[in-house]
């Protein structure tokens, strides 16, 4: 038996189960239409909200996963801001962060944080990246992994900060895939749903945090607008 | 459907109301003669079919569907003291025949008529209050398919409401399987009792006197582990206590211990 | 796997006597419910939402067949391999030559359960293959030499002194007994071998036909790790995981965690897409998916189609009053609870597993919580008729049911019948009302008494009645 027959044979199987046999022009042409116009889904009501309404909500639901939320006037109370919350948890003044320009742009280097860009390793406490997007929803972070923003910073270290520029607080879901749709793009690579900081129940069901990611998420909600062309507004 | 004045009324007994407590099937003569029904029981009905069913013995599940559905026509309404009788009738029955056939057609039209007792007064015929009075405190045990396939819930509570003198004490896990499940309880004995020690112990720690259901199988699964373990708390069906016929000793208690 | 489900009997009775199953059974019965309700109760369109799922499966299986071949044509697009599997003997073939050819002494796993079902971890060994298991209930699990209890919450029957012994024996460090310290362990242990693996296997909880998308869902962000640090990926999904598009998998998504944990979000739900871009800073260079069938197709167009629906979030066993009284192994299956009563016939032989289908009150509220409402409890019915058709019922419960049935088709006779045993029991049940033992109704009153009847049954009354009122 060959890799080959095993494909063939579910296959047909499957045509079998279905309608006695292999799909005609016209099945296999629904599906193509099904595919190339996404169902319509049902959003709760719950986000239909204005950006303020939004960011309250998402504001909400993130604390409620044990997410904390902070927010800024402008990128360039980034450093300051990440500063503070490094001494209030007696973390390190070192981080690892995304070349993210809305985060170069930032005055790290006038700062007494050590900041280092490129791949996680093991070593680093502090992650620090950009999110796409924000969902009212469930207070869920959407990140996009990229050659300026690894996968990892906001998965190895034991405290992942993420930026999220509240211009860019959606609904639901549905609205980060339609702004990716309008780009005409193909996915990248790693698109991280987050919502809250790493947890499990495994041990008699109590809520532990930081099983395998971070132990603590920081979401800094920045409100002025980005510079034109930032990565950031890829969602919006 | 438009109600008639005096709807005839078939009552489906079921086989354990039959056989061990006849005084729940004239409770609910008396609660359908009191809200204007005419009370029948047509001798051609036996059992439901469920043991069949449930052991995967479709033929003759079919063989007492067929001639129970013929034994309950031609009445404007059939009504059934027990949520579980009720769902074979009106869930179940039409599923074992052919959609389109004359057989399912009339399966049906069973289906549409059929309701558990309960249910029957408050949702059909209206019944918001009854005329009885018991002095004590109660709590309810809603039984799986009553509740489930039925949409059972507020019903008796709100019968059981009008009822003078009586509390509820809500049972925590009411909507719990007690462990009965039909031969469940005797093909898989550990499991049941554990599951009905568990219903016994959420019983006693209410501190209601008297525990009533509207199924009699449940009601004597849990009354039967309350007498092994030596609990005080009585057991009726709920049309017992509605229709104010609490002649009989309740479930499981011997008339010497009636007080 | 070994399937022990023909010993369900002893399995129980084993089960039910063990006092620290029996206490974290305790602890997992309040938690797991109470939460769904509140999530459910949190969000008005949950029911709708409960429809839409239901809706969505349906038309995913009913053209399964084009949208695997169009997921199969993504994935390959964006530089993936896919691999079909017959049943499980064809894919831990497969998943072998993968890690052998990758030159494999250690792979990484994220929580799967189609990897239980094709016995994996078992098959790497043999092959000289170490599988690390990472989930934290997993790893607690791998430690003590069990297989899962629960698909969602594997060791969920342990206790948190069970958990601390396990620690101490294998991980070689002081004992500890608190949970935070015992999860901190944990974590620093896995971490390791997050970098030591050379493949990352994981299943898949959605398949996007449209982008060839893989979709993850985890709390601890253990798949992450798995897939994304080895320099290798593997899926293995059963090929009854396809959604058409992404905003699809967020129907089903908005159901999964809602009935499972009643989180309104899992922490983590990530979307793959083809392996590592050549610019991106991490990822893994390969990535390949093997599609199971294992008997899945064979459900397609029988009354077991609907079981395919199910997204395996375990709110059915979480619900189910007999897997709370015995715990996941006591069904001796891969699959426990009741998806696992209707999976597990199909999967290992009716023969086998025969007590699974049955031992349920059909209470119904697995069905009750189904996020894509399978019918389980008729399933169930489904395979005791089966049963019933290939006389596999136990002979004591045949002659019975015939002897019942005989009478029951006789209403004469059978009111006569009630008559004569409502007297005669009556009778004998006398004035304490109930029989603390009876010949034949052993399994009834070895734990509780059975009540007497009253002393004259229903029919004969009514009849005396009547013909009074004449």
């Amino acid at each position: 038996m060959t890799a080959g027959d095993a494909r063939a044979e579910i296959l047909a199987r499957l045509g079998h189960g279905l309608r006695g046999g292999a799909p005609g022009a016209e099945q296999r042409q629904g599906i193509v239409a099904r595919l190339a116009t996404p169902a319509a889904t049902l959003i709760p009501s719950r986000a239909a909200l204005d950006q303020a309404g939004r960011i309250v909500l998402f504001t909400r639901q993130a604390e409620a996963v044990q997410a904390s939320v902070e927010r800024l006037p402008g990128p360039a109370e980034l450093p300051a801001a990440v500063a503070a919350y490094l001494r209030r948890h007696n973390l390190p003044m070192r981080l690892v962060m995304a070349r993210d320009p809305l985060l170069t742009a930032a005055p790290f280097a006038a700062s007494m944080i050590q900041v280092r860009y490129g791949p996680v390793v093991e070593a680093d406490a502090v992650g620090l990246t950009v999110a796409l997007a924000g969902i009212a929803e469930t207070g869920t972070l959407l990140l996009a992994s990229s050659t300026e923003r690894p996968t990892m910073l906001a998965f190895l270290p034991e405290t992942a900060l993420v930026v999220l520029p509240s211009r860019q607080v959606l609904r639901a879901y549905e609205d980060a895939i339609a702004a990716w749709r309008a780009t005409g793009e193909g996915l990248p690579r790693s698109l991280n749903f987050v919502t809250g900081p790493s947890r499990s129940g495994d041990i008699e069901q109590t809520l532990q945090l930081g099983a395998h990611g971070p132990r603590r998420l920081h979401i800094l909600l920045i409100d002025e607008p980005a510079p034109a062309g930032d990565g950031a507004s890829d969602a919006a | 459907m438009t109600r008639p004045a005096a709807p005839r009324v078939a009552l489906f007994v079921t086989c354990l109301v039959d056989l061990f407590r006849p005084s729940v099937g004239f409770a609910a003569v008396k609660l359908l003669a009191d809200a204007g029904c005419q009370v029948e029981v047509p001798r051609g009905q036996t059992c439901c079919g469920q043991p069949a069913y449930n052991q995967g013995d479709r033929a003759t599940t079919i063989g007492l569907a067929r001639q129970t559905i013929q034994a309950l026509a031609g009445f404007d309404y059939v009504v059934v003291p027990s949520g579980s009788c009720a769902g074979m009738l009106k869930k179940h029955y039409p599923s074992l025949f052919e959609p389109g056939s004359a057989e399912r057609a009339e399966a049906d039209r069973l289906a549409e008529r059929c309701f558990e007792l309960i249910s029957f007064l408050t949702d059909v015929l209206g019944v918001g209050a009854v005329q009885a009075t018991l002095d004590t405190s109660v709590t309810y045990h809603d039984s799986c398919s009553g509740l489930r396939e039925l949409g059972i819930k507020q019903q008796p509570r709100q019968l059981l409401a009008s009822v003078a003198g009586l509390e509820l004490k809500e049972l925590p896990g009411a909507e719990v399987c007690c462990g009965f499940g039909g031969t469940f309880c005797v093909k898989y004995p550990e499991i049941s009792t554990k599951m009905v020690s568990d219903k016994v112990a959420e019983i006693e720690a209410t501190g209601a006197a008297l525990l009533l259901a509207g199924d009699l199988g449940c009601l004597m699964n849990i009354a039967g582990r309350l007498k092994r373990t030596g609990g005080k708390v009585e057991a009726r069906h709920v049309a017992e206590v509605l229709a104010g016929q609490l002649d009989q000793p309740p479930i499981a208690a011997g008339r010497g211990e009636v007080g | 796997m070994q399937s022990t489900a023909h010993a369900f009997k002893a399995n129980v009775r084993a089960a039910l006597a063990d006092q620290p199953l029996q206490q974290a059974l305790g602890m997992a019965r309040t938690g797991f419910q109470q939460k769904r309700a509140d999530a459910a109760a949190r969000l008005p369109e949950f029911e709708a939402l409960r429809d839409a799922a239901k809706a969505l499966k349906d038309h995913v299986l009913g053209h399964l067949d084009l949208y695997l071949e169009a997921f199969e044509q993504r994935v390959v697009e964006q530089g993936g391999k896919v691999h079909w599997a017959r049943d499980a003997a064809e894919a831990r073939a497969i998943l072998i030559d993968l890690c052998q050819a990758a030159g494999a002494r250690t792979v990484t796993k994220s929580k799967s359960m189609v990897t239980e079902e094709i016995g994996l971890n078992e098959a790497l060994e043999t092959a000289g293959i170490r599988p690390i298991e990472t989930d934290l209930g997993e790893h607690i699990i791998q430690l003590a030499g069990q297989r899962p209890s629960h698909i969602l919450a594997p060791a969920i029957h342990m206790t948190k002194e069970r958990i601390s012994a396990l620690f101490a024996e294998h991980h070689g460090r002081p004992p500890v007994t608190q949970a935070p310290e015992l999860l901190a362990e944990a974590r620093a242990f896995l971490r390791q071998r997050y970098f030591e693996a050379d493949i990352g296997i994981t299943g898949a909880n959605f398949l996007v036909a449209e982008t060839g998308s893989i979709v993850l869902v985890t709390n601890e962000g253990n798949a992450e790790l798995t897939q994304g640090l080895p320099k290798v990926h593997v899926v293995l999904a059963g090929i009854e995981k396809l959604v058409p598009t992404l905003e699809d998998a967020f129907v089903l998504l908005r159901v999964l965690a809602r009935s499972a944990t009643g989180q309104e979000f899992s922490a983590y739900t990530t979307v793959l897409t083809g392996p590592k871009r050549p610019a991106d800073l991490d990822g893994p260079g390969e990535l390949h998916v093997v599609l199971l069938d294992n008997g899945r197709a064979g459900m397609l167009g029988t009354e077991f189609q609907d079981m395919l629906r199910c997204i395996r979030c375990g709110a059915c066993m979480n619900h189910c009053p007999v897997y709370l009284a015995t715990g996941g192994h006591a069904y001796g299956s891969v699959y426990p609870g009741p998806m696992g009563a209707v999976l597990t016939p199909g999967l290992v032989g009716i023969e086998e597993a025969q007590h699974l289908p049955n031992a349920s009150t059909f209470c119904g509220r697995c069905e009750q919580v189904c996020p894509v409402r399978i019918p389980l409890p008729k399933m169930m019915r489904h395979w005791r008729e089966e049963q019933f058709r290939r006389q596999l019922t136990p002979p004591t419960a045949r002659y019975g049911l015939k002897l019942w049935a005989f009478a029951a088709r006789r209403p004469a006779l059978y009111h006569l019948g009630a008559k004569v045993t409502s007297r005669l029991l009556g009778w004998l049940g006398g004035r304490r009302g109930r029989f603390a033992s009876l010949p034949l109704a052993g399994g009834w009153t070895g734990s509780r008494d059975l009540p007497a009847p009253e002393g004259q049954s229903f029919q004969a009354l009514w009849a005396a009645r009547q013909g009074r009122g004449r």
